[in-house]
């Protein structure tokens, strides 16, 4: 012990001996690989060192015993001939002492490295979560930024070409606009006046990452029945984060190829309070996700065999936020007829009003 | 595995450091751009639809 000592400390031997990278690479290994079981190694390397050895090579031996990770690099890299040779003189101790102190402190060994491993394996399972959250809470919103900016070029382009197209009126049946193809803009003065977002077609997972997406049995802008929407309320954009926000009388503008459709939300806007509607259709509800009926054409009434007298707008969204387990529904109801856009190039009133 | 990794990698600290990040940089980028992109959907937190 004491010779170990002294011949560890002598500060000039194994410096002059072997290249620096290699001893910092052994005092980094070290530290991790044997520093616990110290003591116990620290005897019997005393003892076996003493009885091997008595010359100079000693402070490095003594350190390299420690070392089984670094020698086994050695012994599997051929090692540049430098640090080889420098290295040499110690493997028969060397491996002698591996293959000695293998029985006395495997268990522990393989107990350290188990616990070392599951809490390498714990750590980057943690990283990992984490990243997710920034991929939820930002990156998912920068590409539905990219994805918007692409449908709304796409969807002025088309526009642009053939004035007169309109969304095809589905008359009860299924819509024939492709899955994720723009339908229309919506607009939504109470969250700004530069809100806007495309509505795709389509209500998937897919769509819903570009934009509100329509549910795809229900009517279109402006059309009597109930032109219905879906959308994020967190990440992807979440163009209906702020739906909780709307208040009775707020309105939402759809603008299709050539028209406003100015809807307002349900409910008496002197008071707040959504339920004075005399159809009885409330401006704002929340249910559970089973309750579709309240894209039905006439919201909450599932008898088909009523046909509908008013154009509907229903917005459907997650609630509370960051949650699925309920769904927060807006009901709004067409104000009057729909604007030509040639007759507004400014806009429809409604985004100008208070 | 982490001390696996940094042994493996050639070179002297700098150039582990580089690779490291280079790793780093890699391994996040196919999380964020395809491993994440498709356990999204299969993930209950963003049902929002009434169905």
């Amino acid at each position: 012990m004491r010779t170990d000592y002294t011949g560890g400390a002598g500060p000039g031997t194994q410096s002059s001996d072997r290249p620096i990278w290699e001893a910092q690479d052994t005092s980094e290994l070290d530290s991790v690989t044997t520093a616990p079981p110290a003591g116990d190694s620290i005897d019997s390397d005393g003892l076996r060192v003493t009885s091997a050895y008595i010359s100079p090579p000693r402070s490095g031996r003594h350190k390299a015993a420690h070392k089984a990770p670094r020698r086994r690099d050695a012994a599997r890299k051929p090692a540049p001939a430098p640090p080889t040779d420098a290295v040499d003189p110690d493997e028969p101790s060397a491996e002698g002492r591996h293959g000695a102190g293998r029985g006395s402190r495997s268990r522990g060994d393989l107990v350290r490295m188990g616990v070392r491993g599951i809490g390498q394996t714990l750590i980057t399972f943690g990283l990992i979560v984490l990243l997710f959250v920034v991929y939820e809470l930002f990156i998912t919103d920068v590409l539905n930024g990219q994805a918007q900016q692409n449908l709304t070029e796409e969807l002025e382009q088309k526009w642009a070409d053939d004035p007169t197209l309109g969304p095809d009126l589905p008359n009860g049946g299924l819509s024939n606009i492709p899955l994720g193809d723009g339908i229309a803009f919506i607009r939504i003065p109470a969250f700004g006046v530069d809100y806007v977002r495309v509505v795709v077609e389509g209500t998937n997972a897919a769509e819903l990452s570009e934009g509100p997406g329509h549910y795809v049995d229900t009517a279109m802008p402006g059309e009597l029945g109930n032109f219905a929407l879906a959308g994020h309320r967190v990440s992807q954009g979440a163009p209906f984060l702020d739906l909780d926000k709307l208040l009775p009388g707020d309105a939402i503008v759809i603008e299709t190829a050539d028209t406003y459709f100015t809807y307002r939300v349900l409910g008496d806007p002197e008071t707040g309070d959504f339920g004075t509607d005399p159809s009885g259709v409330s401006g704002q509800v929340v249910v559970s996700p089973e309750e579709v009926d309240v894209i039905n054409p006439i919201p909450g009434i599932s008898d088909g065999s009523v046909v509908p007298t008013t154009a509907y707008l229903t917005l459907t969204t997650c609630t509370p936020k960051f949650s699925a387990a309920q769904r927060l529904i807006i009901h709004a109801e067409l104000e009057g007829p729909g604007l030509p856009k040639a007759d507004y190039p400014n806009g429809p009133p409604a985004m100008t009003e208070g | 595995m982490y001390g696996w990794i940094w042994r493996t990698l050639p070179g002297g600290r700098g150039a582990k450091i580089a690779g490291s990040l280079v790793l780093v940089l890699a391994v996040s980028a196919v999380l964020l751009f395809y491993v994440f992109p498709w356990v999204e959907p299969l993930l209950p937190y963003n049902n929002l639809t009434v169905e």
